[in-house]
């Protein structure tokens, strides 16, 4: 037990990766960040001299769909790595033990590696009633959190869940779903948005903390800009159709085949920031939009609520499901229209002898003012 | 009768520079939202009409909010017409004023000749509710205009969609502003015709020229107004 810690590469090595897998791996990462290829080196040394970077992996309310991208990373040293219990200190998903033993091993991450751990959280807190809504080994999630986030260098919160609430905090939010960076105070919390987030970008992050101490550059959300930063829309390959003004009309139109934006069809693309134009899915296989399906604005907050997915106007509240802006609008604008009829109307009745004459009866005003 | 000299050059450059900006908005901005559904048999990349009107919309945009600083300016030194005192209702008299205006040209429960020559109580606070629109418009535009810029001004505004709650919301509130503009430009334009037809006094020509005309005698009760 009290033998050296190994390095990434050393484990690497250990599971039979050629150094050529290693650098492969190290330079696709360098550039999943963004970095200049200099850093190829910088990532490789990082991997090469750094022992684990000790990570705990909290599940609060989610689906787990965020543990599903990671283990589907493209390259399979990321799942081999930094995903495999070597790394994970505590996933309940993932690891070995169960009941105590598991409760155990958490307990004692905390105390080992007090101020040096990540925490990881996949899914939200639900904070109405005391948060009985979600309890893990006879605690409540909010008390888990808490007391992981204290010994936490930094917290990552996994996809939409974790950083906005996702599908549990739509409305009426029953369950008073938040966010994790509503509750945790004074520690950097990283928002690494999508439903699920895309494996390589979760990975990417994680490499950046290791390669470089510190934490990638955040958006005002708190998302990390290198995959952040740009548009699913001005990212898309769909996107000279837009600019060429050419859309799909339905969803059995011929042209979605030809490539044709899918904006009509409700494509989020233009209000949602992610990376799935460029980093793709699934080892760059495809992604929403490529398969044909309008983007459904995943890795933005309050996604479920801006719908219906199929249209790009919301639902106005108060005016029924299938009212959009634009018909409360023309709405309006008919009775602005009718009263104005009936004002001018009024106007050649009621005032007929200042339009003829300029002055008004003075008897009028006694009148009409009583 | 007797001409007087109500709006000066630059607020009618403003206004006309304004209504020219605000309809190339309100069309290409309703384009936009709501593609026609064009077949086109030429492939994609020899065509770019609908990237233009984007174009067009963010260049009136920019025509839009640079206007609107102009008139905000000349507020502050342009004639006693064109004054910001007149706009924002900080006075009980203008509260009073916009009653009365409700009981003569909206109810019409009392004839009286408009004793007016700029705006009247109610236009003013109207326009200052307008302003705001303005305003609004203009940061929910360029907060989402700014993340396919990357231009110095519009980066300004990125705070803007994180505020309002992302950029589908942005975008939603300024979709419903465009119909504010549509609906006043509606009853704007009414109103114009309804004070030329029972005032004498020119309104219409007025944007064009800046001159009114006001009858004699009446011009006291106008200076007794402004007090």
């Amino acid at each position: 037990m009290s033998e050296k810690p190994k390095t990434y590469y050393e484990i690497a090595v250990e599971k039979g990766y050629s150094r050529r897998d290693f650098m492969k791996f190290s330079a696709m990462m360098a550039a999943m960040l963004g970095l200049e290829s200099s850093a190829i080196g910088k990532v490789a040394k990082a991997l090469e001299t750094k022992t684990r970077l000790p990570v705990i992996w909290l599940h609060g309310q989610e689906c787990t769909c965020c543990s599903e991208s990671f283990i589907r990373s493209s390259h399979p040293l990321v799942a081999d790595i930094l995903l495999d219990k070597i790394s994970l200190d505590y996933t309940e998903t993932l690891m070995a033990p169960a009941g105590y033993q598991a409760e155990k091993s958490l307990t004692e991450t905390m105390e080992k590696y007090h101020g040096q751990y990540v925490l990881t959280v996949e899914g939200s807190v639900p904070l109405n009633n005391e948060g009985v809504y979600c309890c893990i080994g006879g605690r409540t999630f909010e008390d888990i959190i808490a007391e992981a986030a204290d010994g936490a260098k930094a917290v990552i919160a996994w996809g939409n869940c974790a950083s906005a609430g996702c599908v549990q905090a739509s409305k009426p939010n029953p369950t008073g779903a938040t966010p994790i960076h509503k509750l945790i105070n004074g520690k950097p919390v990283i928002n690494v948005q999508g439903c699920p987030p895309i494996a390589d970008i979760m990975a990417g992050v994680l490499v950046h903390i290791l390669t470089f101490d510190r934490l990638p550059e955040l958006d005002r959300l708190g998302r990390p800009k290198a995959f952040y930063s740009k548009r699913v829309h001005d990212t898309c390959y769909r996107r000279p159709n837009y600019d060429a003004g050419l859309f799909v009309e339905s969803f059995d139109d011929g042209n979605a085949k030809q490539g044709y934006c899918l904006y009509k069809m409700g494509c989020r693309g233009p209000v949602t920031y992610n990376a799935c134009g460029v980093t793709q899915w699934n080892n760059g296989v495809s992604f929403p939009i490529r398969s044909g399906h309008p983007c459904l604005g995943c890795s933005e907050a309050n996604f479920w609520d801006n719908g219906p997915f199929y249209r790009h106007l919301t639902s106005i509240p108060g005016f029924g499901i299938e009212s959009t802006a634009d018909k409360v609008g023309l709405g309006l604008g008919i009775a602005t229209g009718v009263g104005l009829v009936a004002h001018a109307i009024s106007t050649n009745i009621r005032k007929r002898q200042l339009i003829n004459t300029k002055e008004c009866k003075p008897e009028e005003d006694k009148t009409n003012e009583s | 009768m007797h001409p007087v000299y109500v709006w000066e050059l630059p607020v009618r450059f403003f206004h006309w520079i304004n209504a020219l900006s605000v309809v190339t908005l309100i069309i290409t901005g309703y384009l936009m939202g709501t593609p026609p559904a064009i077949q086109s048999s030429l492939e994609a990349s020899n065509s770019y009409w609908f990237g233009t009107i984007r174009l067009i919309h963010f260049i009136a945009a920019y025509a839009f909010f640079f206007n609107f600083l102009v008139r905000i300016y000349w507020g502050f030194v342009g004639n006693r017409f064109a004054n910001w005192k007149n706009f924002i209702p900080y006075r009980k008299r203008q509260w009073r004023d916009m009653w009365e205006i409700f009981r003569v040209d909206v109810f019409q429960v009392k004839c009286e000749d408009n004793p007016n020559l700029g705006h009247n109580a109610l236009a003013s606070f109207v326009y200052f509710l307008l302003f705001l629109v303005f305003v609004l418009t203009v940061l929910t535009g360029f907060g989402l205009y700014s993340a396919s810029s990357g231009a110095w001004f519009s980066s300004l505004f990125t705070w803007v969609p994180v505020l309002l709650g992302g950029d589908m919301a942005t975008r939603n509130i300024h979709h419903i502003l465009m119909w504010f503009f549509i609906i006043f430009a509606i009853i704007h334009i009414y109103l114009v015709f309804y004070h030329d037809y029972i005032d004498w006094n020119g309104t219409m020509s007025s944007i064009i020229g800046g001159w009114k005309f006001q009858e004699e005698g009446k011009e006291e009760r106008e200076k007794e107004l402004e007090k």
